[in-house]
């Protein structure tokens, strides 16, 4: 079991979490005029990257606050987290 | 020390109280303990802990137990076991024994009490950290007590002083990320053989430290030679502690194998214990030093280059004699055989150090030569490992010898054992590798070696030795075995702790429940809530019932629970505008006092939650959703808002549990609410369709709705949660002069789909857009919401998408299973070539309509209304028209009353 460090609350067991998959996604502004393709990479398409990945996770049994954190995909060591709308910290080293 | 009784298969016998079960057989002269699992030849113990591979038993006293290895019990007065042949059985009576678990944050945890981690443990103490030891023998020292040497007081006592957690009987099962540990303290067992109702028979202790200091050890193995299996033939380490520490006496001679110096340490400890060992055998043909010259002047005769080719037995199958050639590293037999009488014999074939916890992070154990083993891999820089699991095997002189066994052919090939708990030998590894395998990891599938309860503590690298030596490869070069967790067998009681039975799942229910139970109405679970299903009059069953329930909402009035249904509190000035883009149709524009029902779609642009939504002031609405879906939702809403609308000043809030809601449904509802509440206007005009009254109803301030999911004229009350079960009695007492039937889900879904109404789970499955549903009515053209742009993608604008339809099947009685599939007319017949066309998502027998009916997605399905299609169900094939999806009172003059 993982311990996430909520920006919030501080460092909580997994089970209190939900994933949110990538993180900096954003709803296109004008869905209207984007292609079928382009609609498509904003519904279905993510990064599945080895390494450092920038990602969402709501606190959803805790204060039920959505936030980005990095994490390793290789041991799922963790980066800094932080909440949505501030400025991203670097990628770990 | 004190004398205990304990039963053995039935027999009883005396033991030291606090020793092994093993040595309490041992001592009673039962070498023979159980018969091995598939070829059902006598076996006895061969080791010291959790790596027994034969000596297991099932515990019949206390809890009761399958599958223990007897030398992990400790002897208590009555304790009642019997020998099992590699299967156990489960305790047929309900465990009454407790568990419970516990959740620590340390900073250093160290796994393994013997004497390097009771010195990490003191090291970490002392500069100050908080520490966890624990150790899953009966008492700390590991190898050192296994010697019968004293650990020095001192260091026990300064863990004590500086606050160390030191727990004994605790074995960690796992090792995950982030330092997390998993272990087992068993606190009873050793302390009565009865249930202690008191005191947590086992404790499951979730750890997560800063730093962990593996300290666990290492196993010796076995030698591989035909009959290696008899009782008789032991691991050095533990006949020299069975006969040194516990005195156990049983073997009258003995004679030790070696492949390392340990052999020499075992087999004078042997000899000390007044067993006279004849012989060590040692395939290391120079061997030098102190060790030697001790267990000359012992007068015990050296055989170097040599080691043990074959066993006999005497009639009770135990060891009688060994045999003895000179044999070479590669396992070819070069000497003549030399049989020498005895009943014991004491195998060292090499120590392998404990890596299970490490590998358990995915980290693959390193060959390491020089102690003829595979090592700790190399590990995270907060995980360390000390003494005989990091190879530290200090005492040795001569190096080991890289030797496991002989690799015999033919007959011989059969007795001679690699994995014993397993009863996988030789012939079976000759085959695996005859067949073309040369991975490890491949042998152990197909010789099951390495899986059994004891997972190859004894016979893993073994196995990887043998199957290097077949194909000439080095040990590390044939992969290593994958450990997974947990380590040793645990009950599934000590995993679940107090999370059984009632309180393993929340059970929700509502304030009415009490009544449907007295009603004897069958239950429904949705989700955690139990739903009344259908509500029987006498020995009615579910058909009969619900076809009542359905005639009395279609001709009288008919009374639900609906208090499950999912509701959330949405606030704020920008609500309107938040819902907008949320629904697929318009709520801003919703005036105040009316409710509107709105769909709900993922980005993807799939339907995905449905429901009536109330707008109560100028900056509040109340959100129904599904009864399942509420939580989801929740998310959902709260979701687009911190993370795409945080300018939008909106708040959500769950209240569920805060209302209570009664449906009251059918053309004589509207009589039978006028009764409820004399306050209120209830005529058409007054109080039309999706608009909202509040009232008090028998006497409760009341918010009503008149929305219907049933097509009748209906009212649904909503009052504080706490009043619901005054409500429904009320309800049903002045609903008896107006016919009233209370119903459940099931009549609820039988009316909608009379309607055509879906049910968001049931018609739909994360696949169907609006339009799939033929409800393009529901979708704005005006504004942007989310899922709007996927309905002009290509696969979501196409032709010949499932669409809802109805169904009736030609004969009026033929219920279609719900899920079945659809073909074209004809088509069942072709067997193998079917065409797939579409599923029955609904289907029920009706009252109104006085026939079976079903509800279908079907490929192109509005176009081929009127057609006649298949539905194959088991042997025989039901002819079915397709129709429109509603059946019922299809120009909506119902709903009015």
């Amino acid at each position: 079991m993982l311990l996430i460090n909520c920006p919030w609350c501080g460092p909580r067991d997994e089970t209190e979490f939900h994933y949110g998959s990538e993180a900096h996604i954003g709803y296109p502004e004008k869905p209207e005029e984007l292609t079928d393709k382009q609609w498509a990479e904003y519904i279905f398409y993510r990064n599945n990257p080895k390494g450092w990945f920038a990602e969402r996770w709501v606190h959803n049994v805790g204060c039920r606050r959505w936030f980005n954190i990095w994490r390793n995909t290789v041991n799922h060591e963790f980066g800094p987290s932080y909440k949505p709308f501030t400025k991203q910290p670097s990628r770990p080293k | 020390m004190s004398t205990v009784q304990f039963t053995f298969d039935g027999v009883t016998y005396h033991g030291n109280k606090g020793e092994p079960l093993s040595a309490a057989l041992l001592r009673n002269g039962i070498k023979v303990v159980t018969e091995s699992s598939y070829r059902y030849r006598p076996r006895g113990v061969i080791g010291l802990g959790y790596e027994e591979p034969c000596a297991l038993v099932q515990i019949d006293s206390g809890s009761g137990e399958p599958m223990v290895p007897a030398t992990r019990i400790e002897l208590v007065d009555g304790l009642v076991v019997r020998s099992l042949a590699g299967v156990g059985d489960l305790p047929n009576q309900i465990d009454k024994a407790r568990y419970d678990k516990t959740f620590k944050h340390v900073d250093v945890l160290v796994i393994g009490a013997g004497l390097s981690g009771l010195k990490a443990a003191q090291k970490a103490a002392n500069s100050g950290k908080s520490v966890i030891i624990l150790d899953d023998q009966f008492q700390p020292g590991g190898y050192v007590s296994d010697l019968n040497e004293k650990i020095d007081s001192k260091l026990i006592n300064s863990l004590k002083k500086n606050n160390v957690t030191h727990l004994q009987r605790t074995t960690a099962i796992g090792l995950y990320d982030q330092n997390y540990v998993v272990a087992i303290e068993r606190r009873t067992d050793h302390l009565s053989s009865e249930i202690l109702p008191e005191m947590s028979r086992m404790r499951t202790w979730h750890i997560r430290a800063k730093e962990i200091i593996l300290a666990t050890g290492a196993f010796q193995r076995v030698l591989v030679f035909p009959n290696n299996d008899r009782p008789g033939i032991m691991l050095s380490h533990a006949a020299a502690t069975y006969l040194h520490k516990y005195r156990v006496g049983t073997f009258k001679t003995g004679v030790v194998v070696t492949v390392d110096d340990f052999g020499y340490q075992d087999a004078i400890r042997i000899h000390k214990s007044g067993v006279k060992v004849q012989a060590i055998v040692d395939i290391r043909k120079k061997v030098t030093g102190k060790l030697l010259d001790q267990v000359r002047k012992l007068g015990i005769e050296v055989i170097l280059g040599a080691t043990i080719v074959d066993s006999t037995a005497d009639q009770s199958g135990s060891l009688n004699s060994v045999l003895v050639a000179e044999t070479n590293l590669n396992g070819q037999i070069t000497g003549t055989r030399r049989e020498i009488k005895t009943d014991l014999l004491a195998v060292s074939g090499g120590w392998t150090p404990t890596v299970h916890l490490a590998t358990y992070l995915n980290l693959k154990p390193i060959w390491d030569k020089k102690v003829a083993a595979f090592v700790m891999p190399k590990l995270p820089k907060n995980i360390k490992a000390t003494g005989f699991a990091n190879g530290e095997f200090d005492k040795v002189t001569n190096p080991p010898a890289l030797f496991f066994g002989i690799i015999p052919e033919g007959e011989d090939a059969k007795v001679s054992f690699i994995d014993l708990q397993r009863d996988a030998n030789v012939r079976d590894l000759r085959r695996a590798v005859g067949a073309g395998l040369t991975s490890v990891e491949h042998i152990k599938r197909y010789t099951t070696i390495g899986t059994a309860h004891d997972q190859g503590k004894t016979s893993g690298t073994t196995t990887m030795g043998l199957l290097g030596q077949l194909i000439k490869k080095e040990p590390h070069e044939v992969g290593t075995l994958t450990f997974r967790p947990p380590y040793i067998g645990v009950p599934f009681s000590a995993l679940a702790g107090r999370d059984l039975g009632i309180l393993s799942d929340p059970i929700r229910t509502t304030p009415i429940h009490s009544s449907h139970l007295l009603a004897k109405a069958p239950m429904e679970d949705v989700g955690q809530w139990k739903r009344p299903w259908y509500f029987p009059i006498e020995k009615e069953n579910m058909h009969d019932s619900v076809l009542r329930e359905c005639k009395a909402a279609r001709e009288d009035v008919a009374v639900m629970d609906a208090s499950t249904l999912g509701k959330i509190d949405i606030q704020g000035p920008d609500a309107g505008i938040f819902l907008d883009r949320i629904y697929t149709n318009m709520f801003s524009s919703l005036k105040v006092g009316s409710s509107r029902y709105g769909l709900m779609c993922g980005v993807d642009g799939m339907v995905f939650d449905d429901g009536v939504t109330t707008r109560i002031a100028e900056d509040r609405f109340l959100m129904t959703t599904t009864t399942g879906g509420a939580a989801k939702v929740l998310d959902w809403l709260e979701e687009w808002l911190q993370t795409e609308w945080p300018e939008l000043n909106v708040y959500c809030t769950s209240v569920t549990e805060h209302w209570s809601t009664v449906a009251i449904v059918g053309p004589k509802s509207r009589n039978l609410l006028a009764k409820l509440a004399p306050n209120l206007d209830v005529s058409n005009e007054a109080f039309p369709f999706m608009e909202n009254r509040y009232a008090e109803v028998a006497g409760i301030p009341a918010r009503i709705a008149r929305i219907s999911f049933s097509g009748e004229l209906a009212y649904e009350i909503n009052i504080e949660a706490w009043y619901g079960l005054h409500i429904w009695q009320e309800v049903m007492k002045k609903g008896r002069e107006f016919n009233i039937a209370a119903y459940g889900t099931e009549t609820m879904h039988v009316l909608r789909a009379e309607k055509g109404f879906v049910i968001v789970g049931q018609e739909t499955d994360g696949t169907q857009t609006p339009q799939d549903l033929g409800m393009d009515w529901i979708v704005s053209k005006k504004k942007d919401f989310i899922g709007k742009r996927s309905f002009s993608r290509t696969d979501t604008a196409r032709e010949g998408r499932h669409q809802l339809v109805g169904l009736l099947p030609l004969d009026n009685k033929t219920l279609l299973p719900e899920g079945s599939y659809i073909v074209n007319e004809g088509d069942s017949k072709n067997e193998g070539k079917l065409s797939h066309i579409g599923y029955v998502t609904s289907s029920y027998s009706s009252s109104a309509l006085s026939r079976t009916f079903a509800l279908a997605m079907i490929a192109d399905g509005r176009n081929r209304i009127g057609k006649f299609v298949e539905v194959p169900i088991g042997n025989s094939v039901a002819r079915v028209k397709i129709v429109d999806s509603v059946f019922f009172d299809k120009e909506n003059t119902r709903r009015d009353g």
